[in-house]
């Protein structure tokens, strides 16, 4: 009698627990879930900014040392091409243009395309102009 | 995907590197310039095949607008407008990252900085501090456009107060930075953009036309930092590498132009100069004996008889044109068995490198143009130095005269070739408001009038 009454129990027990680490595990998963975005809101922007600051002074040494090596003559050239270079910040505005829908940040985005657009096209075709100027001599 | 973009902003970049090094000689300049429009459309087409841009009806008819209006502007352009062309390009980089900053800001969620209202701290500081940048140089350029369009004069404008207000400023925008990244505030945003376009507007009004290359480096390094700047917020390799070379490469002419007039970088941002208080320290010497005068027709026969002529081209020649009319006459002297070459000042001119390309485009051969430390030493041989539209940078006084503004400047040796020409519109003193006292030397004769004028009668004198 006792032993029914217990194993019975037992059995009751059993199921409890395993309906209790299910529950555990659905919110394990929910906490896991839910925490993700946090970790890449705080932890994982902090990363970037060490990897973001490491590929900046590595990238100032390459212009160091490339820039150093332009030769004077060609330094209209250079400014030209930088500047039309620097226009790589399209790329923000393109992600501020792209998505679908219309607000404020579209707007922006969509002039700050133009501003780059004439940089972009202006910038590398009259550096191209001047190249094409430099001839030597007898040529 | 994000992975093949990501290696794909790494090939953009290296294209950047690449374009840079190319310069290092003309002959493999334009395959550099190729280099650079591939990274380039490497780097739009990457992004336009991320899944973040749903739309693109906006994008292609915004690069079609700039693209076309790029394009004439480049067509059209004169070479020596180059200077302003290159200001006026400065302000847009420095406007779009106001711009795109500004966007970030407004919807933080497309860039996975965070949410409106609640944006990462760390990508606030990197969104002020390139908004900031974008908008110094956005006002900053257009001062410096003006000034070398002839809008507004050339000469420094000071007003009292001038360096405690652009301070306080300065530390009113650090201000306003600490508090957007406290409170997220809309307003705060803002206020950083009028304070900083006000700031970009006062920092160049007081800087003179002759300081124009230094000033325009300056500005083309500042629009490297704010696309880097922008780089940090988009959490984008591509931009900061990109921003890092545009940055140091402008960080390294101006140094180079600063060192061309041997003023620190500070002396130069700080404004002022060829203004009142220069003219009350150098001039007040008076003239020093007569000026010889002499014609198109005693420099042609000079010029004709001598071994070896250097040409010192200045800004006053890309303002009267005289380029091709100098090429002739070099044309004519080679024929008659004359050695040429030209020299030129590294702050010739009114950008880094200007001379150079006016010569080239009257097809001077780029192999008979010589930089200061290439050439000086040729002076003592020359029989003739012929300086056109130059001033300061042949005056003595930057060797000899210790009160001089100029002294400690670098200069081209004309005064030991056997006879100086000196092609000026009348005897006014240069930017620095120095007399030179070479015009007084009796080896030195003046030929008065407009440099394209004067040139092309020496010209028509040497064929007769």
């Amino acid at each position: 009698m006792d032993q029914i009454q217990l194993s019975a129990r037992i059995a009751e027990l059993k199921a409890n627990l395993a309906a209790l680490s299910q529950q555990a595990d659905q919110l394990a998963a929910q906490v896991a879930h839910s925490a993700q975005p946090v970790v890449e809101a705080a932890g994982g922007h902090g990363n970037f900014f060490v990897t973001g600051l490491t590929v900046l002074v590595l990238a100032c040494f390459v212009g160091y040392y490339v820039v150093w090596r332009v030769t004077p003559a060609l330094h209209s050239p250079l400014m030209a091409v930088t500047n039309a270079v620097s226009s790589v910040i399209i790329v923000g505005a393109l992600v501020a243009a792209g998505p679908a829908g219309f607000d404020f940040s579209k707007v922006l985005g969509f002039l700050a395309v133009i501003l780059a657009s004439v940089n972009i096209f202006g910038g590398f075709l009259v550096t191209q102009r001047m190249l094409s100027m430099f001839k030597k001599k007898g040529k | 995907m994000e992975t093949l973009s990501a290696l794909l902003y790494l090939v953009a970049s290296i294209c950047f590197i690449m374009a840079l090094r190319g310069l290092s000689s003309p002959e493999t300049s334009r395959q550099g310039n190729i280099y650079g429009m591939v990274g380039m459309t490497i780097a739009i087409l990457t992004t336009l095949a991320s899944p973040i841009v749903q739309s693109y009806w906006m994008i292609v008819l915004g690069i079609a607008i700039g693209g076309a209006i790029g394009y004439v502007v480049a067509k059209k352009i004169e070479m020596t407008a180059l200077p302003q062309l290159v200001a006026a390009f400065h302000s847009l980089v420095g406007l779009a990252a106001v711009f795109v900053a500004l966007a970030a800001f407004y919807s933080p969620a497309a860039y996975g900085i965070g949410l409106p209202g609640a944006i990462a701290k760390g990508s606030l500081i990197e969104m002020a501090l390139g908004t900031a940048v974008g908008a110094i140089t956005f006002t900053g350029s257009i001062v410096a456009f003006a000034k070398l369009q002839g809008l507004v004069t050339g000469k420094p404008l000071v007003f009292p107060m001038q360096h405690p207000l652009n301070a306080a400023l300065g530390v009113l925008t650090v201000i306003l930075i600490i508090w957007l990244v406290q409170s997220n505030s809309t307003t705060a945003m803002w206020l950083i953009i009028l304070v900083a376009l006000a700031l970009g507007f006062l920092l160049i009004l007081p800087i003179g036309g002759a300081d124009m290359p230094v000033v325009i480096s300056m500005l083309n390094s500042y629009s490297g930092w704010a696309a880097c700047g922008i780089g940090f917020t988009l959490q984008n390799n591509l931009l900061i590498i990109t921003g890092a070379l545009v940055g140091s490469s402008g960080a390294i002419l101006s140094y180079i132009m600063c060192k061309g007039m041997n003023r620190s970088i500070f002396n130069v941002i700080l404004g002022g100069f060829g203004g009142e208080a220069a003219a009350g320290s150098g001039p007040a010497k008076g003239p020093q004996g007569s000026v010889k005068a002499g014609s198109a027709e005693d420099a042609a026969y000079i010029m004709k008889n001598a071994q070896s002529v250097i040409i010192v081209p200045g800004y006053g020649m890309a303002v009267a044109q005289a380029q091709h009319a100098l090429r002739e006459m070099a044309d004519v002297l080679k024929h008659e068995g004359v050695d040429v070459k030209y020299a030129i000042h590294p702050v010739a001119g009114r950008m880094p490198g200007h001379m150079n390309v006016l010569l080239a485009e009257a097809n001077v051969p780029y192999d008979e143009v010589f930089e200061l430390e290439d050439i000086n030493r040729d002076f003592g041989t020359a029989d003739v130095a012929f300086v056109i539209g130059a001033n300061d940078v042949t005056n003595p006084a930057a060797k000899t005269d210790p009160t001089s503004p100029i002294y400690g400047m670098p200069i081209l040796d004309v005064e030991k070739a056997k006879t100086v020409f000196f092609i000026k519109r009348g005897m006014a003193a240069g930017y620095a408001g120095v007399e030179n006292e070479l015009f007084f030397r009796p080896n030195t004769m003046m030929l008065f009038g407009d440099a394209k004028k004067v040139t092309e009668e020496v010209v028509k004198a040497m064929e007769a």
